[in-house]
C-alpha cells in the first residue's frame, strides 16, 4: 500500500515541467523525509489552491480573488492595456515592472496547423474592455513567431475600428547581448527598426 | 545507419516532450520530411524554426520508418523579415501551411521548394523587386497544383476557340476556355486573369481572380478528397488581402 502511493506520487510529480522520473523519485523521498515540514504544508498549500485559484473574469489572469490583484488595483493605469498570450507572459512583465498598466491574457496565439481559430482567444472581452471611454492605448505583447505576430496583426484589425492607440513592443537586441552571438532575425530586426542616436 | 543532408525550408514545428520538438521541413531533395530536433522548444532553437526559415538539415535515423533525428542550421530568417507586414507574413503562413498539409510524406516535390523558395525572394523584396509578390504567390500556387498532379492548362482553349482571347477557366476540367467560346456559360465558369498568360500586369481584381482559381482547385482536389477544409491561414490570406471572406 505504502509502496503504490510513493509509486504515484512519484508518478505525478514526474508531469510537472523540468521534472524527470528520477528527479521526481529524489524529490518525493525528500518531500517523505520532511513530512511534517514539508509535505504536509505543501500538499494542503495545493488543496487550497485548488480550490482557490481561478482565472479572472476581467483579465483572464490566474489569481485566487476575482477580480485578480492587478485588476482591482486603484494605483494601476486604467488607459492601457497590454494583451499577451499566455499568464506566463503577463508575470514575466510584473516581474520585470517595466508596465503598470492593466492586462489583457489571450490564452493563446491563433494557429494555423493546430486549427486554433479567433473563437479559442479571449478577443471578444478585448473588444469589450477597449471600447470604454477611458481606454486610450492597447499594447500588443505577442511573441516574435509568425503565429504570435499573425496574431498581433489579427487582434490589430480588430481594435482599428475603436480608434485607440496601438502599439507592438519592439524588436532588437536584447540587454547584454553581443552582435556575433544574435540569431539573424533578431539582427535583420534589429537593422529594420534601428532609431536615430 | 540511415543519414542525408540537404537544404530545407522549416514547414512547422510542434513540442514533443519538454524540450523537443517534431519538426517538419520542405526539402530539395527529400520532400516534406519530418523528423525529432533535441532542444526544439529551447531559447536557440526556437527562433531558428519559424515556418519560412530557409535551413541545412541533416537527418538520421536506424530505419526508414522511424522519424529520426534532425541537426539544423539556420542559412536564412525569413520569417522576420516579413513580420511586420501582415500580408506578406499571412502569405508566408498559408505557403507553409498548404505544403505542411497538401505534399506527400518523404516524397520529393523540387519544383514546389524552388517555387517556395522565389515566393520567399518575392515576399522579401523592396518596393520594386517585390512589388509583384501577390501575383508570384498565385502562380506559385498554381505549380504547387502541377507538382501535385492537378496542373491547370492555360495555354489553349478546350472549346476550340481563339487561343489569343483566353477569359476563362472551366472549373470541371481545368482548361482555358476563349473569350467567345465562354461567354454563353460565363456564370458558370472561373474568370481567367490576364497576368496568367502573359497579358497584363495584374493588380488587384486579377490576383483576386487568381486565388479564386487556385483556392477552387486546392479545395477540389487536394484538401476535399482528404476530407479537409483549406488551411486557416490560406482563409485568412484572402481576407487580408480584402479579396473574399474568411
Amino acid at each position: 500500500m505504502a509502496a503504490s502511493e510513493i509509486d504515484r506520487m512519484i508518478q505525478l510529480l514526474a508531469r510537472l515541467p523540468g521534472l524527470g522520473p528520477r528527479s521526481a523519485r529524489r524529490a518525493a523521498l525528500a518531500l517523505i523525509v520532511k513530512r511534517e515540514s514539508l509535505l504536509r504544508p505543501l500538499g494542503e498549500a495545493l488543496l487550497r489552491a485548488a480550490e482557490a485559484i481561478r482565472p479572472c473574469s476581467v483579465c483572464g489572469n490566474l489569481d485566487d480573488r476575482d477580480p485578480c490583484a492587478v485588476c482591482r488595483d486603484p494605483e494601476r493605469d486604467g488607459h492601457v492595456i497590454c494583451v499577451v498570450e499566455e499568464v506566463g507572459d503577463l508575470w514575466a512583465i510584473e516581474r520585470s515592472g517595466a508596465f503598470r498598466g492593466r492586462y489583457h491574457v489571450l490564452g493563446g496565439t491563433l494557429s494555423a496547423l493546430d486549427g486554433r481559430g479567433p473563437e479559442q482567444l479571449k478577443v471578444g472581452r478585448l473588444l469589450e474592455r477597449t471600447a470604454a471611454p477611458e481606454v486610450s492605448e492597447v499594447i500588443l505583447a505577442l511573441g516574435a513567431t509568425v503565429d504570435g505576430q499573425t496574431t498581433a496583426h489579427y487582434v490589430a484589425e480588430r481594435l482599428e475600428p475603436l480608434g485607440v492607440s496601438i502599439t507592438r513592443l519592439a524588436q532588437g537586441l536584447p540587454v547584454g547581448g553581443e552582435l556575433d552571438y544574435l540569431d539573424d532575425g533578431t539582427l535583420s530586426a534589429a537593422f529594420r527598426l534601428r532609431r536615430p542616436a | 545507419m540511415l543519414e542525408w543532408s540537404d537544404e530545407a525550408i522549416v514547414l512547422e514545428a510542434r513540442p514533443h516532450g519538454e524540450s523537443g520538438a517534431v519538426v517538419s521541413l520542405l526539402t530539395e531533395r527529400h520532400g516534406r520530411h519530418a523528423g525529432f530536433v533535441r532542444g526544439g522548444q529551447g531559447r536557440q532553437m526556437r527562433p531558428v524554426l519559424q515556418p519560412g526559415n530557409a535551413v541545412s538539415a541533416r537527418w538520421s535515423a536506424r530505419l526508414a520508418e522511424h522519424i529520426g533525428n534532425l541537426t539544423l542550421e539556420l542559412t536564412g530568417a525569413h520569417a522576420a523579415t516579413v513580420m511586420d507586414d501582415r500580408a506578406r507574413l499571412a502569405a508566408l503562413a498559408s505557403a507553409a501551411a498548404l505544403c505542411e498539409r497538401a505534399l506527400p510524406e518523404r516524397a520529393p516535390h523540387p519544383a514546389t521548394y524552388h517555387g517556395v523558395l522565389a515566393l520567399i525572394a518575392a515576399l522579401a523584396g523592396d518596393a520594386t523587386s517585390g512589388a509583384h509578390w501577390r501575383e508570384v504567390y498565385v502562380q506559385w500556387e498554381l505549380l504547387l497544383l502541377r507538382d501535385l498532379g492537378y496542373g491547370l492548362d492555360l495555354a489553349r482553349c478546350a472549346a476550340g476557340g481563339a487561343n489569343d482571347q483566353l477569359a476563362y477557366v472551366s472549373p470541371r476540367t481545368g482548361r482555358a476556355v476563349s473569350l467567345a467560346a465562354g461567354e454563353p456559360y460565363a456564370e458558370r465558369l472561373l474568370p481567367l486573369p490576364g497576368f496568367l498568360v502573359g497579358r497584363g500586369g495584374g493588380g488587384d481584381a486579377e490576383v483576386a481572380q487568381g486565388l479564386q482559381i487556385t483556392e477552387y482547385f486546392l479545395a477540389k482536389n487536394v484538401f476535399e478528397p482528404q476530407n479537409r477544409d483549406l488551411p486557416s491561414a490560406r482563409k485568412r490570406l484572402t481576407q487580408i488581402l480584402g479579396l473574399g471572406t474568411a
